[in-house]
Order: C-alpha cells, then structure tokens, then sequence
C-alpha cells in the first residue's frame, strides 16, 4: 500500500469521502513525517493538538455527510500569515513570540473549507528572500540533494518552509505569498507547483505585510490539480482587503485538463538572455514543444522593459516594506528593548529584532522615500511599473493568451553560497518572476525537468488578469509530459 | 550597467554611462548615519562603512532606471485597475481591549506603556 503522505490531495480528498481512510489518519501520517524530517527545518512551529482536534472534527463532518472542499486534508501555512491563538513570527526575532489574536482570511477560507493544520512553515525574514537563509530560525536545508553530493541546498524563497515541506511529503499543500517570486521560485527549486494568483484574488488582511502592491497568496503542492484545488478555497473578495477584487471564483479544478488547442502562448524574446545557461534553455524549448504538440501556437513576444523590473522592485518593494515595518516599534506587540528615552527605545528594538537583509531594506526604502529624492526614485520606478505593465498588455491585446519562460535562472543554489557577496546576486533569483508582481499577473510554476546534477528545474506561465484558469490548463500539459518530480528520503 | 550570464550562475558588471541629472547614487558615512536615524534603526560606528557599501551596490543596480524614458509616463497606483471601495462610516468593531493589549509588551490598565516622552 502507499504510504498514506505519498498520495496527492486530490486522492486524499477522494479516499476521505469514500472513508478508504479518516482525516485522523492522515493527520497522524503527516505528523509522523514531520517528526522524521525535522533536520530540513521546514516547520518553525508544529501544530499537532491542533491537528488532531480539526482531524476529528473533519471526520465528525466527513460522516455527518458535512464535508467542505478540503475537510480532513492536513496543510502547512507559512509563518506570514496570522493564524489566532498559533504564534506567527514572519520568522523575525522583533514577533518571537507573537500570538495573534485574530485568522488571516486565506487560512479562515481554509479552515472554512475542512482543511487540518499541521504547522507554520520557515520563510525569509519577512519574506525578504530569495533562499530562505535570513530566517531568525535558521535555513531550510531542501529535501533535494545533488547527485552523489551530500551538501545542503537552499529550497529557495521566502516561502522555503512550504515548498519543502510539500516536496519531502510533510503536507498536501502549503500557503505561500509571493512578492517578487518568493511562491514560484522555491517551487521550482524543489519540483513542486506553486502559483501565484492575480493581484487581489486573494485578500492581504491578517498577512503579514512586506510590500503590499506586490505581496499576493498562492498555494503551493505536488500537482496542477492540488494547487487549483486550494487556490479556489484561498480566493474570493474580502471587504477587509480594500485591495481584494470583487469577481466571482471559478472551479479551477475545472481548467485542469482543458483542451489548450488553438490558445496562442507569447515567448518573450527579452528573457532569453546572452549566455544563459544551456540547460535553462533547452528546458524552454521543450515546454514550447509540449504546448506545440497540445495544441498551442508559440509566438514569439516583447516586452522592452523586461530588464528594468527588477531594479523597480528594488526601489518599489523597499520602499513600501520600510512603511510598512515601521509598526514594529516594541509598543503594541513584538519585542522591547528598553533604551533611555522612546526613540532610543525604538531604535534597539528595530536593530535587535530585525535580522540584516530587512535592516538593509528597511533603509534603502527609507533613503529612496526621504525628503528631495522621491520623484527621482519611487516616482520614476513606479512610471517604469506602468510601462512593464503595459509590454503585457499590448501582447495580450495582440491575441496573446499567456506566456511561457523559465521560473528561475539556475537550479537551486547550496546553503551559504550566495550569503556573502553583493546582495544583487541574490537579488538575480528573481528575474523571471519579479516583472509578473509588477504587472500584478497570475503566475505559475511547474516542475519540467532536473538538470546534469539531478536538481529540478520550472516552467513558468504568466496570464492575462484573472485567468488563472488557462494557466492551470497549459501547466497541465506540461506536467503530463514532464511527469512528478519526488526527492529520495535521506533524512529519514 | 548590464546584467551578463555566466555558466551556471549569474553575475553581473558595471558599466558607468552618462545619464545626465540624476541622484547621488552613492551615499557616504553622514547619510548612512542619518538614514539609520530616520529608519530608527541603531547602527554601530563601525558597521556603518560595511552597510554604506550595501546600500550603494543596491542603489548602484537601480541606477540604469536613469536610462528609460518615462515622459508623460502616469506612475502606477493600483495595480488592478478598480473604483476605490467605499463603506458606511459606521463602528463594526471595537471595544476589546483586552485582545488589543494581549501582545503589548508593557501594558497597564488598558494603556499601552512607553518611556516617558513630554518632561
């Protein structure tokens, strides 16, 4: 029989139905795992009690005839959102030991819907990250190794914590919130799909904030079909999100297996850059065939201002984290270190409680913000915002129905490779994925392929507003061809 | 500045361009000090060189924004085109201090406690 975490969510789901096994078990399976896997330090906080009481509640529903889309399916949540009564710290020292007294409304959706949490994921620092080394609680070592090689990987980031646990089966599916990659880039690192949905499909109230004209939620989990299972419990209109959109949320379960005859899929020519890895590439030109043999025509696109996304996010993303980390002050909650009068106080609380990468990005923000040079900074990179937004739209306008590139420019990189040097080379993680924030697109990754090391490497797909639909369809098609992607268990 | 590939990892170079008026795109100890000051953020004597050569390799990165032309460009306010949602002026919510206070460092009888601050 197979083990009961090797299974996907949707057979989980089928199996609870058809009472092949309860929710209690599962929850059981999964715990069990995670104590087995707790050198990748995937979870900062595990929640068992909690676990096993929402387990038997969803079996009570399950035989009440009661269930909800996903009763009974244990998940992970990343430590950003805010989960009542369980301590969410955004991996930071400054909310070591925050106890909200309040449920983001992703997760509320989710336990609305019947699923069991298992625990909080390690991220980044306030999701400021590209590899999940600036957590106060140390790294995520990711459940894949290269071949013969027994170094410790980075799972990327922020969302680290959930797609290792995901990708080491330690949960079906795991929330993650995406800034600038911080959902596609770690899923493609560990060979899992994660997706982030269009800015305000899913409601920012009770995240944590980073950035929050670019910070959005998505799931994570080990097939197209699992993650548009949770994206359609994750979404839907939040009066407390005046950000949340007010549209309807399909059955995204539905676009799974959708015919993607005749769509026309964009390739834009700027993210084939000089000298890009030949692998990378080759990677590329095997989903363009895969689509080209489902269908699809492949045409090739622009977008001009592809290489000026990530020095606006660099501009856009600190300056909004710098207002928004500006709450943490040691007053209202969070950590305190007393000083001799409040500024002093305010000013060793923020220097202890925030690790370095968020010092630095909370002062780049406040420089670019401050008094003579906000029209040169902020200003002009939010007009540059507007023009790479616009390079999409003309192509979607031009009969484009989405696009295909690569999720991520290398393979996943060793723990402590990227550290030391110049933060830029970190920052360069994130070219593929960053201009889909700034544009506010959906944006999907999915497992394609490993490389000569045997690491895996993504396929990303971005879509027009609201289309998450024909993402999901298109991923798909490339996960049949390109099939699941499992790590051996070295840690057990 | 251009960003070049290099096998199997990336790197980048500089490259010094003209681009006319622009912002230091530098800043030296002073402005360190006083942006760790507007941030509140303590910074040591001695950290304040390492951190000024962070922050200027970042904002050296952002430099070739310079480059685009961004006339009559209308910067990016919502990033999905929507009316700004509106509600009744009314209380929904409120009267829980003791939920507001339950993460307060110091608090004391419903007030939230900070260092003395008017003499």
């Amino acid at each position: 029989m197979t083990a009961l975490t090797a299974l996907t969510l949707a057979q989980a789901r089928d199996g609870l139905a058809k009472k092949t096994f309860s929710a209690v078990e599962l929850a059981d399976a999964h715990l069990a795992a995670m104590e087995k896997a707790r050198a990748l330090n995937a979870y900062v906080l595990e929640t068992p009690d909690r676990a096993m009481a929402m387990a038997r509640a969803a079996d009570a529903r399950l035989s009440a005839g009661k269930a909800g889309p996903l009763e009974g399916i244990p998940l992970a949540v990343k430590d950003m959102f805010c989960t009542e009564g369980v301590r969410t710290t955004a991996c930071s020292k400054i909310l070591e030991s925050f106890v909200p007294t309040y449920e983001s409304t992703v997760t509320a959706q989710l336990w609305r819907d019947g699923a069991v949490l298992l625990g909080k994921t390690n991220n980044d620092e306030f999701a400021m990250g590209s590899s999940n080394e600036t957590s106060y609680f140390g790294p995520v070592v990711s459940p894949w190794r290269r071949e013969g090689d027994t170094a410790a990987l980075v799972p990327g980031g922020s969302s680290g914590g959930s797609a290792a646990a995901v990708a080491a089966r330690l949960c079906y599916g795991a929330t993650g919130t995406d800034t600038g990659g911080s959902i596609r880039q770690p899923a493609a690192f560990t060979g899992i799909v994660g997706i982030k949905p269009t800015y305000g499909r899913c409601s920012r109230w009770g995240t944590i904030a980073f950035a929050s004209s670019l910070d959005q939620a998505g799931p994570f989990a080990r097939t197209v079909r699992d993650t548009a299972i949770l994206l359609r419990s994750m979404s839907g209109h939040d009066s407390k999100d005046t950000t949340s959109v007010d549209r309807p949320v399909p059955d995204y379960e539905a676009a799974v297996g959708r015919s993607v005859k005749g769509l026309r899929i964009g390739v834009p020519k700027e993210y084939r850059m000089p000298g890009m890895s030949a692998e990378i590439d080759a990677l590329w030109d095997k989903g363009v065939a895969w689509l080209k043999e489902a269908g699809a025509e492949l045409v090739e696109v622009s977008l001009p201002h592809t290489k000026y996304a990530l020095p606006a996010y660099y501009i856009v993303a600190p300056a909004e984290a710098s207002s928004n980390l500006a709450r943490y002050d040691g007053v209202r909650y969070g950590l305190r270190v007393p000083g001799r009068d409040v500024i002093d106080m305010y000013e060793r609380t923020r220097a202890e409680g925030f690790g370095k990468e968020v010092r630095r990005r909370v002062m780049i923000g406040t420089y670019v913000l401050s008094a003579g040079y906000y029209d040169a900074y902020y200003l002009r990179a939010q007009k540059v915002r507007t023009l790479i937004k616009r390079d999409f739209e003309v192509c979607f306008e031009a009969g484009v129905d989405a696009m295909l590139t690569p999720a991520t420019p290398s393979a996943a990189f060793g723990v402590g490779e990227k550290t030391k040097g110049d933060p830029i080379e970190m920052y360069l993680n994130d070219i593929f994925t960053v201009t889909v924030n700034m544009a506010g697109l959906p944006g999907i990754a999915v497992p394609a392929g490993i490389d000569a090391q045997g690491l895996p490497l993504g396929l990303q797909l971005i879509g027009r507003p609201f289309d998450e639909e024909t993402l999901f369809a298109l991923a798909d098609v490339i996960e049949k061809a390109a099939g699941h992607l499992h790590p051996s268990a070295w840690w057990v | 500045m251009r960003w070049v590939f290099g096998p199997g990892r990336l790197c980048y170079e500089r490259r010094s361009r003209n681009l006319g008026p622009k912002p230091p795109m530098s800043v030296d100890i002073a402005t360190v000090r006083r942006i760790a000051r507007l941030a509140r953020i303590a910074v040591a004597d001695e950290e304040l060189e390492h951190l000024g050569g962070e922050i200027n390799a970042v904002l050296s990165f952002v430099e070739q924004l310079g480059e685009v032309d961004v006339a009559g460009v209308e910067p990016m306010t919502s990033v999905m085109p929507m009316a700004m949602k509106k509600r009744h002026d009314v209380v929904t919510d409120g009267e829980d201090a003791d939920r507001v206070l339950r993460n307060a460092p110091v608090s004391e009888n419903n007030f939230f406690v900070v260092p003395r601050v008017v003499e």
